[in-house]
C-alpha cells in the first residue's frame, strides 16, 4: 500500500467553481460516397473535473490527447456530445450562445498564439475594450479608462492602447491576451498552451505575470499545456489526460513525487532536464499516442505498450479512483501499481 | 592534435532586406570536433539557425550572404566555395535535418522516392539497390514496417515519424557532421526523448559529429558536449557543457538557466526573469548588446567586447558589466 501524502497537499473542495462531469466531446467522421457518418473522434471521452475558487488545475498530455479541445468545450466554444458543465452551479452544458453571453464574463479563455487570435485590424485598445462592449459595462470614458488600468496592470506601456497587436513581440501580445481576458473580471481563466510560443526568458516573465495576477485577484485557471516544469510550477492540481481520457489526477507535488499511472511516469521521465551532472539514460516511450477514432478496448496506455496484462483491463471499469487523499488513478491492471486492488 | 573538423572564424552573414542591410550573424568564431556534439542555445532571432545554415549556404537567396569570414570543414574552405562544390557537399558530408519535417519534406513524392534522390545524388547506385537501401535507413531510424511506409506521402505519417524521415534522408551518405536545427521543437517530449536517442545512437553508429541548434537547454545539458550560447547575433559565451551549467561567466546565460522553472522550485514562486526584451536587428548597437536590453548606458554600447578565453576551453565576450 503506498503511503499517503502529506496532509497539506489535500485541496480543499469546499467551493468549487467549475464541476465538469463526464464530459464527452466527440467529432463526427463521414465517409463514402453518400457522405454518412461513419465514425466518431472521441477526442474528449468522459472526463470528469473540479476547479476551485483561486485554484489552477494543470492539464498536461500529448498532442491530440484531447487537452485543447477539453478546453474549448468547457469554454462552450464548442457544443459537448454528452456530460456536464457547471459553472457557479449553473449548468452551462446546453445553454444556446445568446443564453451564454451574460455568464461569459466569468469564464475567459488565452489562446496558445497571440499573433493568431487578435484582430491585426483592431489597436490594442480596441481590442482590450472589446469584451466590455460586447458585455455592455461601462461607458467610452470608463471603458478608456479600464483599458489603461489594464495595460498598467498586465506590464505594458499606456501607449500600446493606439498602436496594434503586429507591433509587439510575442511576450507582449500574450501580455495584450491576457489583459483582453481580465477585462470582464472574470473568475476562471482558461488558458490553452499560453507561453509555449514564447522563449524561455519571456515565458518566466508571463509566467510571473500569471500568478501575481491569480493572487491579486483570486482568479482559478484551467492551464493546459504540455510543459510539464511549467505546469508543475503554476498548478495546484493536476490531470494527465491520455487518448481522450484522465489517467490521473491529484495535488501537483503528489503528481510528480508519487506518480501512479505508467504514462505520467513515462511523460515525467521524458523531460529533458537542464543539468549535465544528471544527464540519465532515457528509456523512452516507445509508440506514439493512437487514433482516437478507433481507440483501442481496456487501456489504451497499456496498450500502446503492448502491456503483458493489457487484456486484463478490457471490459474493466476504468473510472478514476481514489489512491491517496484527493489523488485519483485509473485503476488498470497494466499501468497502475496494484491497481485492479 | 588534430584539426577540428569544423573551423568557423569570424563568420558574418547578412541580409539585403527593404529597409537595408541587416547583419544576422556578427563575426562568430567556433570550432567543432569530430564525433563530437555542440550545441548552439539562444532565443529566436539570435542567429542561431542562420549561422548553422551559412555552413552550408542554405540561405534564403539573394537576400542572404555570407559577408566575411571562413568556414573550414575537412580543410576545405566552405565560405567561399562555388554552388558545384557545395552541393557535393551538402546531403553528402553534411546532412541536415530541419525543425518543420512537413515543410522541407516534399509533399507529392513518396517517402521512398526522396530518400532514392538524396541517395542517387551522390551514390552510384540503380533505383533498385536504392530503394533496398532506403528500406535498410527507414529501418534504421525505427519506423515499422519499412517496405510499406516507403510508398507513403508524408501527410500519411505522425510528426515523429516524419521526422524519422528527415534524420533517415539525412544520414542516408553516412556524413561526417549533421546539422540538427530545433530538430524536437515541434514534437511532444516523449517522441522528443526517442528522437534525441535516435540521433545519440546513429551518432555512435556512424562516428559523426553534431551540430545541434536548440533553444532548450534541457536537451543542451542532455546531448551537447560543448555550448555556444548566441545573443543578438553574437556568440556571449562558449563551453564545455559541464562548465557552463556549473558556472556560467556571461549575465546572459546566468539569465536563461534562472528563468527556466525546475520541477524543484517551490510551486507559484515567482520565476527569475530576464528584464526587457532582445532589441530589434535594425536597433543594434556596436556594443554590448546585453548590454543595451539591460538599459545601460555608457562605454560598453559603444564597442564590441573583446572575445576571450577565461579558462581553457571557456569563452566570453568579455564586457566588464556583463561578466564576472
Amino acid at each position: 500500500m503506498p503511503t499517503p501524502p502529506p496532509s497539506t497537499e489535500a485541496v480543499s473542495v469546499s467551493s468549487l467553481l467549475l464541476e465538469v462531469e463526464a464530459l464527452k466531446m466527440h467529432f463526427p467522421v463521414h465517409g463514402g460516397i453518400l457522405h454518412r457518418q461513419v465514425g466518431a473522434v472521441r477526442a474528449v471521452d468522459g472526463v470528469s473535473l473540479t476547479i476551485g475558487e483561486a485554484e489552477t488545475f494543470g492539464l498536461v498530455g500529448e498532442s491530440g490527447c484531447g487537452k485543447s479541445t477539453l478546453g474549448k468545450a468547457i469554454a462552450r466554444l464548442l457544443k459537448p456530445t454528452a456530460g456536464n458543465i457547471r459553472f457557479k452551479g449553473h449548468d452551462i452544458t446546453k445553454l444556446s450562445q445568446s443564453r451564454l453571453r451574460p455568464l461569459r464574463q466569468d469564464f475567459q479563455m488565452v489562446f496558445q498564439d497571440p499573433a493568431e487570435s487578435l484582430d491585426p485590424r483592431m489597436s490594442v485598445g480596441e481590442l482590450i475594450a472589446e469584451p466590455l462592449l460586447v458585455q455592455k459595462i461601462g461607458t467610452r470614458t470608463e471603458r478608456e479608462e479600464k483599458v489603461l488600468q489594464l495595460l498598467d496592470r498586465v506590464g505594458l506601456p499606456r501607449r500600446a492602447a493606439e498602436r496594434f497587436s503586429f507591433e509587439f513581440s510575442g511576450g507582449q501580445r500574450q501580455r495584450i491576451g491576457i489583459a483582453r481576458a481580465l477585462a470582464v473580471n472574470p473568475d476562471l481563466v482558461i488558458l490553452d498552451e499560453p507561453v509555449s510560443a514564447l522563449d524561455v526568458s519571456v515565458q518566466s516573465q508571463v509566467i510571473n505575470l500569471m500568478i501575481e495576477l491569480q493572487r491579486d485577484f483570486q482568479l482559478s485557471y484551467l492551464f493546459i499545456a504540455h510543459d510539464l516544469a511549467v505546469v508543475k510550477h503554476v498548478s495546484d492540481r493536476i490531470g494527465v489526460m491520455y487518448l481522450g481520457k484522465l489517467v490521473e489526477v491529484g495535488p501537483a507535488d503528489e503528481i510528480y513525487h508519487h506518480p501512479r499511472h505508467a504514462y505520467t511516469r513515462a511523460l515525467l521521465a521524458a523531460i529533458p532536464v537542464a543539468d549535465p551532472k544528471h544527464r540519465h539514460k532515457r528509456d523512452p516511450l516507445v509508440g506514439e499516442i493512437p487514433s482516437p477514432i478507433h481507440p483501442p478496448d481496456g487501456c489504451a496506455f497499456g496498450h500502446r505498450v503492448s502491456h503483458p496484462r493489457w487484456q486484463e483491463s478490457v471490459g474493466m471499469d476504468l473510472s478514476l479512483k481514489e489512491c491517496a487523499p484527493a489523488h485519483y488513478v485509473m485503476p488498470c491492471p497494466c499501468c497502475t501499481e496494484g491497481g485492479s486492488g | 592534435m588534430l584539426d577540428p573538423l569544423l573551423q568557423i572564424r569570424n563568420l558574418t552573414t547578412g541580409f539585403q532586406t527593404e529597409s537595408g542591410l541587416v547583419c544576422a550573424v556578427d563575426s562568430i568564431s567556433f570550432d567543432l570536433d569530430a564525433g563530437k556534439t555542440l550545441g548552439i542555445v539562444g532565443e529566436s532571432g539570435c542567429g542561431k539557425t542562420v549561422a548553422s545554415m551559412s555552413i552550408v549556404d542554405l540561405l534564403p537567396k539573394p537576400a542572404g550572404q555570407i559577408w566575411e569570414g571562413s568556414i573550414e570543414f575537412h580543410g576545405k574552405e566552405l565560405a567561399k566555395a562555388t554552388e558545384q562544390t557545395l552541393r557535393s557537399v551538402r546531403g553528402n558530408e553534411i546532412g541536415v535535418i530541419f525543425q518543420e519535417p512537413m515543410a522541407a519534406l516534399n509533399p507529392v513524392h513518396r517517402i521512398g522516392k526522396q530518400i532514392v534522390e538524396a541517395l542517387q545524388l551522390h551514390r552510384n547506385l540503380t533505383t533498385r539497390d536504392a530503394l533496398a537501401r532506403a528500406v535498410e535507413l527507414l529501418d534504421a531510424v525505427g519506423i515499422p514496417v519499412p517496405e510499406r511506409r516507403i510508398t507513403e506521402y508524408p501527410h500519411q505519417l505522425s510528426g515523429g515519424m516524419r521526422q524519422r524521415v528527415m534524420i533517415a534522408i539525412a544520414l542516408c551518405c553516412e556524413p561526417d557532421l549533421l546539422i540538427a536545427d530545433e530538430p524536437t521543437t515541434a514534437l511532444d517530449v516523449t517522441v522528443q526523448a526517442q528522437i534525441l536517442n535516435l540521433i545519440s545512437k546513429m551518432q555512435d553508429d556512424l562516428g559523426m559529429a553534431v551540430l545541434l541548434i536548440t533553444h532548450d537547454l534541457g536537451v543542451i545539458a542532455e546531448q551537447c558536449d560543448e555550448v555556444v550560447v548566441m545573443y543578438a547575433g553574437r556568440i556571449v559565451e562558449r563551453a564545455p557543457v559541464h562548465s557552463l551549467f556549473a558556472s556560467p561567466r556571461h549575465a546572459y546565460t546566468m539569465g536563461l538557466l534562472a528563468s527556466i522553472p525546475k520541477l524543484t522550485n517551490p510551486r507559484k514562486s515567482l520565476l527569475t526573469t530576464i528584464p526587457g526584451q532582445v532589441a530589434s536587428i535594425y536597433e543594434f548597437v556596436p556594443g554590448c548588446r546585453f548590454c543595451q536590453r539591460m538599459e545601460r548606458s555608457g562605454p560598453t554600447l559603444e564597442k564590441r567586447p573583446p572575445y576571450l578565453e577565461i579558462t581553457p576551453g571557456h569563452w566570453i565576450e568579455q564586457c566588464p558589466e556583463c561578466t564576472t
